[in-house]
Parts: structure tokens; C-alpha cells; sequence
């Protein structure tokens, strides 16, 4: 069940890093096959300190402290999962992902079709995506695209506390395999969150805000990017309305589709890169969904295609900015 | 086709007085079907029955009957493209894995996953994997989920001498020796990553890579059932008493090709070191010689074994080359559960 924050009662502002503590802890209370593998994520409760005081409750032997193996502990989680347990499996950058692939996409994503619907991997896989924190190359990556390639995996692209929390329960009660992206820059974000017991379904996206001229299509980090862009047009007369998709994987169409047939005007934006990318997937499921509705090409903004640069010059050049999207909506509704 | 022995090529292991020799029989029995169950696959591929390819299990016979019998229903085990002898010795029923590898609708995966992914949770089996060393994550988290779960069950990884060439393998085995989990690793060293002999590919001693992570290991003729039984069992006693992991080496041999098709193999291995395996080393024929020589059967008993496992082989076979297809509607069923 979905409940908005308003709807629910007494709401906190917390941060999108303690929304995550929170769905973890309490899905590891009402669940005891629920526990936590990854490198620092017991006493330290990760460099991002997201799983802080999580270790104190429930134990090491819940909370384990693995070797730098990526690979390893991706695979420990596909067996546990098999056989009983709902491993949450914490993969400190998206970029090391690519030591993780064989395990999820040849492995977890597959057992359940490949042994003809017998056995199940309810196995959640945390990572982080998302640049511009000057941590060059190798630790700055959004893979997301990747994996949401793959049949057999869903993939979870959250922008508040608030879905935060309602999706990663979502996942961790999920029967399959589950990738879960948090933007590293967004663990200090605050929004409301219920403080009542909540789910959000995976699978539907949420329209952050509502408008009439043109649909900003946008996933986790860049959903703040599409809401900032959309404020910034108001004196332009341009009213964006802002589709958060919130899971790339599976991907509510229908929302998306819904948008556009109302506004005539799509941009699609993602902090994957735009070569193949996220955004080319919702480009295209827009223009076939409401092409005959479309009255600009559908636009789409995903991060450069370069290695994400180390000088502070060079990166913010290689991420989506609000002024950038705000610029091409006034383009494609011609206020230029 | 006899399969009795001719010259017995090594003396017999000493066996520990609990191990009841009438159990040997069965040993045999399950042995026996293996190879006629993969001389049968082998025949339904030159046939143009079968779709795809099979990697045939005829000659490492012992190693999948040896370890399996020292396990229980519910302990897991994960296999291998080389994987049909791990999943009969595991208790695998000859009509679906037919049904499976014909692409069936009856077949132990409806047909999704054929050769190399037979999975059966109903006797433990994680899953063949066409992944060489990709199913070392999966035993290993099993391995983890018994001890969290706090079972006395254990797991077993079968994977070949080519699986060590692969790093997950060595990072499940720092981490189940940290953590005393109750999982065998068994190498079936069958000397031949696909194409290429082990010694082209792996340095060192094959054992030490496991020491070297304080994981108890052993290395076994893989062609005496007895002798790997033994090991096996006492190797699985210790880990499902918490005494954590074990290496298995298994010195073995394929008498096939990599896969049916592979046919002509003089480039990389010759006919005379294949005949000595298969005239000498021929695990079924050494646990029959024993059998013969302990007056534990005769060549009446084989006989009569041996045509009754043909005809579960016959049966099976007829069943699978009868069952229908899955229905096509069924190829986006179960991508989710």
C-alpha cells in the first residue's frame, strides 16, 4: 500500500540515508532471514556511514563485514537467497558493479527462468551512482542502465527519503533479484517520512509535480535537477510537470505515456550515460506511446560521454544541470 | 556391453569397518547409470534428437556417486556444465532430466534450461552452471545460509580443474574459511580444461591454493568410489559439525570429448593415454573388479543389474522422446517470480 506522506499521520523529516537505515532495520525486525554482507558496512556502517547503529542491534552475524570481494559476496548472496535467506548485499560504488556481473546477470538474474520457475533469488543488491563529488573515474559512475538491460533483474533508481525507504522494503520482500541505486549526493537530502509502517510498489512511477507543457522524465539524482529546472521556467510560463520513474526496471510506461499525451513535450533525464543509456529507452517508449500526441522531438539528457573527469571544471561539465534543462524546455516550446 | 574387469590396475583402499560392503552394490548401480545414461545422450545427439550439445560424464563416474552418497536429500549440492552424473547422483529421476535435455515441458526446468542448468530443489540440487567456477558463489551462500539458518546440513561446489582458473572460487574461500562454513569444494581434476591439459593452466599445486586458506584438503584417485566415498564422507561429517570447509581434489579423467561434438581430439590429446584411462582407470569396471573379488557379486548380478538399468534407461528415454514441448506462450513465464 502506498500512503503519502500527508496521508500517514506523524511525519518526520529525515535524511534519505536514515530513511535506508530505517527500511533495513526494520525489515531485518520482522524478518530474521533478512541480514546485511558487505566491506565496512558493520562498525564503520559504510564510508557513508548510512548503516550506523545497525551493527549494535542486530549483530555481526546479521551485520557481516566482508573482504574487499565484490564478486564473492555477490555470489554468497545469489545462495543465500536460493535457500532461504533475504541477503542484502552492499556494493559500495556503483563502479564496482563490474566485479559483480557474472553473480547478477548470469547467475541471480537467470536461476528463476532457468530452472523453470523453481527456485527464487530474493536477493537485494545496494550500490550507489551518481557523480560530481570529485572522486574521478572509477567511483562516480551511474551503471544503472546496465543491469536494467538485463531480464531477470529489477532495478531501483529512488530520489527521496521518503521512496527511499518504501521501495527498499519493497525490494527486500521481493522474491527476485533486486538492484537498489542511492545517489551518494542525496544521503544528506531531507524529506518527510512517515512514521508509520509504509510499502511503495515497485514498478510505479510518481509524478513529483504536476504541469501541462512539457513532461520532465527523470530518475534519482536528476529528478531534483528536472524540479529545479521546472521552478526556474515559471516565469517563462512553462508549466513542467516532473515524472519520476523511481524503478528503470520494471518501467511504468503508462504514467510516462500518460504525461506526454497531456503535454505534447518530453525530455528524458538520467545520470547514466546518454550512449545507449536510460534515457534512450524512455525516449523511445514515449515516441511509441505518443508520437501522435508530440509536438517537438523528444529530448534526452543523460551524463557526457566521457570518463567522469577529476577538476572540479571538467565533471560539473558531464552532469545534467537544471539551467541545461530549463534551456531546452524554452527550445522545444518554442520561448526562446 | 561387460563391464566387467579385466586387470585391476591398482590395489583396493583399506575401508573403515562401518562402511557395510552390500552398500557398494548400490554404489555400482548408480555408477552404471550414469554411464548409460550418458551413452544414451550421446546416442540421441548423433541421432539429431537432441537440441544443443551435452558435455558427457562417462569415465568421472565416481567422484558424483563417491561424494553424493555421503550426503543427505536436503544437502545441497551445485554442478557444472559437466553436469548430469551430479544431478543423478544426487537422487534426479532419469525421465526429466531426458525430458530436459529434449527440451520438454516435463523436464526437470520445462525445457528452460536444458544440459547445462538442471536444477532440482526437491534433492538439493542448486543447479548445473554453464559458468565455469560460477556456481562457487552459490554454494558457498548456501553453505552460509545453513549456518545462519542453523542446520547440520552442507553443500557441496563440484567444479573442474578449469574453474580454477577463476578468482570467485578463491574469494568464497577466504571467506568460508572465515567463517567455518560447512561447504566441500570438489575439484574433479579431469586434467582438461576443455581443449588444453591443467598443466598448461594452473600453476603450483592444486591443493596448496586451498591451504593456503587453512581450508582442510585432500586429493583422491577419483576413480575408486571407495576411496573418494570415504574422504567424502568424513570430509562432510567434520563440516556439518562445524569444523568448517574442505577441498576435495579428485584425479579423474573425461573419456569423452569436451562435448559430443568433439570428436577429433588427437591435437590435444592422444589415443593411447585415452585407452589406458578407459582400459585401466574405468572407475565402473574397478568397483566391479572389487565387488568380483570380495565375492560381493558375479557376473550374473552385473548382468541382471545391468539389464535393469537399461531398462529404466529405455523407459526414461521413450518417456521424454514422447513428452510435448512447452507451450509457446510459456517462453516470458517465470523471467520474474
Amino acid at each position: 500500500m502506498t500512503l503519502t506522506a500527508k496521508e500517514s499521520g506523524t511525519t518526520r523529516e529525515i535524511t534519505f540515508g536514515q530513511a535506508i537505515n530505517e527500511a533495513l532495520a526494520e525489515e531485518m525486525r520482522r524478518d530474521p532471514t533478512v541480514f546485511i554482507i558487505g566491506e565496512d558496512v558493520a562498525e564503520a556502517g559504510t564510508p557513508f556511514k548510512v548503516l550506523s547503529g545497525l551493527v549494535k542491534e542486530f549483530g555481526t552475524q546479521r551485520v557481516i563485514d566482508s573482504p574487499i570481494s565484490e564478486a564473492g559476496i555477490a555470489g554468497i548472496g545469489v545462495g543465500a537467497a536460493m535457500t532461504g535467506m533475504r541477503p542484502v548485499v552492499d556494493i559500495m560504488f556503483g563502479d564496482f558493479l563490474t566485479l559483480t556481473m557474472d553473480q547478477l546477470v548470469n547467475q541471480a538474474a537467470k536461476i528463476h527462468y532457468m530452472s523453470g520457475g523453481k527456485l527464487k533469488v530474493p536477493l537485494v543488491l545496494r550500490t550507489t551512482l551518481g557523480a560530481s563529488r570529485r572522486s574521478a573515474a572509477q567511483h562516480s559512475q551511474s551503471l544503472h542502465a546496465w543491469l536494467s538491460h538485463i531480464p531477470g533483474l529489477k532495478v531501483v533508481v529512488p530520489s527521496t527519503p521518503y521512496d527511499a525507504k518504501g521501495l527498499l522494503k519493497s525490494a527486500i520482500r521481493d522474491d527476485n533479484p533486486v538492484v537498489f541505486f542511492e545517489d551518494k549526493m542525496m544521503y544528506q537530502l531531507k524529506g518527510p517520512v512517515p512514521a508509520a509502517e509504509y510499502t511503495i510498489p515497485l514498478g510505479v512511477a510518481d509524478v513529483k509535480r504536476a504541469g501541462s507543457d512539457i513532461t520532465f522524465v527523470a530518475t534519482s539524482s536528476m529528478v531534483h535537477v528536472a524540479l529545479a529546472a521546472a521552478e526556474s521556467l515559471g516565469g517563462s510560463g512553462i508549466n513542467a510537470e516532473v515524472i519520476d520513474v523511481r524503478t528503470t526496471a520494471p518501467l511504468d510506461k503508462q504514467t510516462i505515456i500518460a504525461s506526454v499525451k497531456k503535454t505534447s513535450r518530453a525530455i528524458v533525464i538520467d545520470e547514466g550515460y546518454e550512449r545507449y543509456g536510460v534515457t534512450a529507452e524512455i525516449a523511445s517508449v514515449i515516441a511509441d506511446g505518443a508520437f501522435y500526441y508530440l509536438d517537438a522531438p523528444v529530448k534526452r539528457m543523460g551524463a557526457m560521454d566521457v570518463p567522469v573527469p577529476f577538476s572540479p571544471v571538467l565533471e560539473d561539465q558531464t552532469v545534467p544541470t537544471a539551467e541545461a534543462v530549463a534551456e531546452m524546455a524554452k527550445e522545444l516550446c518554442g520561448r526562446l | 556391453m561387460a563391464r566387467t574387469a579385466k586387470k585391476p590396475a591398482k590395489k583396493p583402499d583399506k575401508q573403515p569397518a562401518a562402511a557395510k560392503d552390500e552398500r557398494w552394490l548400490h554404489f555400482y548401480r548408480q555408477m552404471l547409470k550414469i554411464r548409460l545414461f550418458e551413452e544414451e545422450v550421446n546416442q540421441l545427439y548423433l541421432g539429431a534428437k537432441m537440441p544443443g550439445l551435452a558435455h558427457l560424464y562417462i569415465g568421472q563416474e565416481a567422484v558424483a556417486v563417491g561424494v553424493c552418497e555421503a550426503l543427505r536429500q536436503e544437502d545441497y549440492i551445485t554442478s557444472t556444465h559437466r553436469g548430469h552424473g551430479h544431478c543423478l547422483a544426487k537422487g534426479a529421476s532419469l525421465d526429466k532430466m531426458f525430458a530436459e535435455l529434449l527440451g520438454k515441458a516435463a523436464g526437470y526446468c520445462r525445457g528452460k534450461g536444458g544440459s547445462m542448468h538442471i536444477a532440482d530443489q526437491d534433492t538439493g540440487n542448486l543447479g548445473a552452471n554453464a559458468i565455469v567456477g560460477g556456481s562457487a558463489g552459490i554454494a558457498t551462500g548456501a553453505a552460509m545460509s545453513i549456518k545462519m539458518r542453523g542446520t547440520d546440513q552442507v553443500a557441496v561446489c563440484f567444479f573442474g580443474d578449469g574453474a580454477l582458473g577463476q578468482g570467485l572460487l578463491y574469494e568464497t574461500m577466504n571467506m568460508a574459511s572465515l567463517w567455518k562454513l560447512p561447504v566441500l569444494y570438489v575439484c574433479e581434476n579431469n586434467q582438461y580444461n576443455e581443449y588444453t591439459h591443467f598443466s598448461e593452466t594452473t600453476a603450483g599445486e592444486v591443493t596448496s591454493r586451498a591451504t593456503a586458506f587453512g581450508i582442510q584438503t585432500e586429493s583422491v584417485d577419483g576413480q575408486d568410489v571407495r576411496t573418494v566415498h570415504v574422504t567424502a564422507q568424513r570430509l562432510a561429517d567434520r563440516a556439518r559439525r562445524g569444523d568448517g570447509p574442505a577441498f576435495l581434489e579428485c584425479l579423474t579423467y573425461r573419456f569423452q570429448g569436451h562435448h559430443v561434438g568433439d570428436i577429433d581430439r588427437s591435437y590435444y590429446r592422444s589415443k593411447k593415454e585415452e585407452e589406458e584411462w578407459k582400459t585401466q582407470r574405468d572407475p565402473v569396471t574397478l568397483l566391479a573388479d572389487w565387488l568380483e573379488k570380495n565375492k560381493l557379486a558375479d557376473g550374473k548380478l552385473f548382468r541382471r543389474i545391468e539389464n535393469e538399468v537399461a531398462t529404466e534407461i529405455k523407459d526414461a528415454v521413450n518417456f521424454a522422446l514422447n513428452a510435448p514441448y512447452p507451450q509457446a506462450e510459456e517462453v516470458d513465464q517465470d523471467v520474474f517470480a
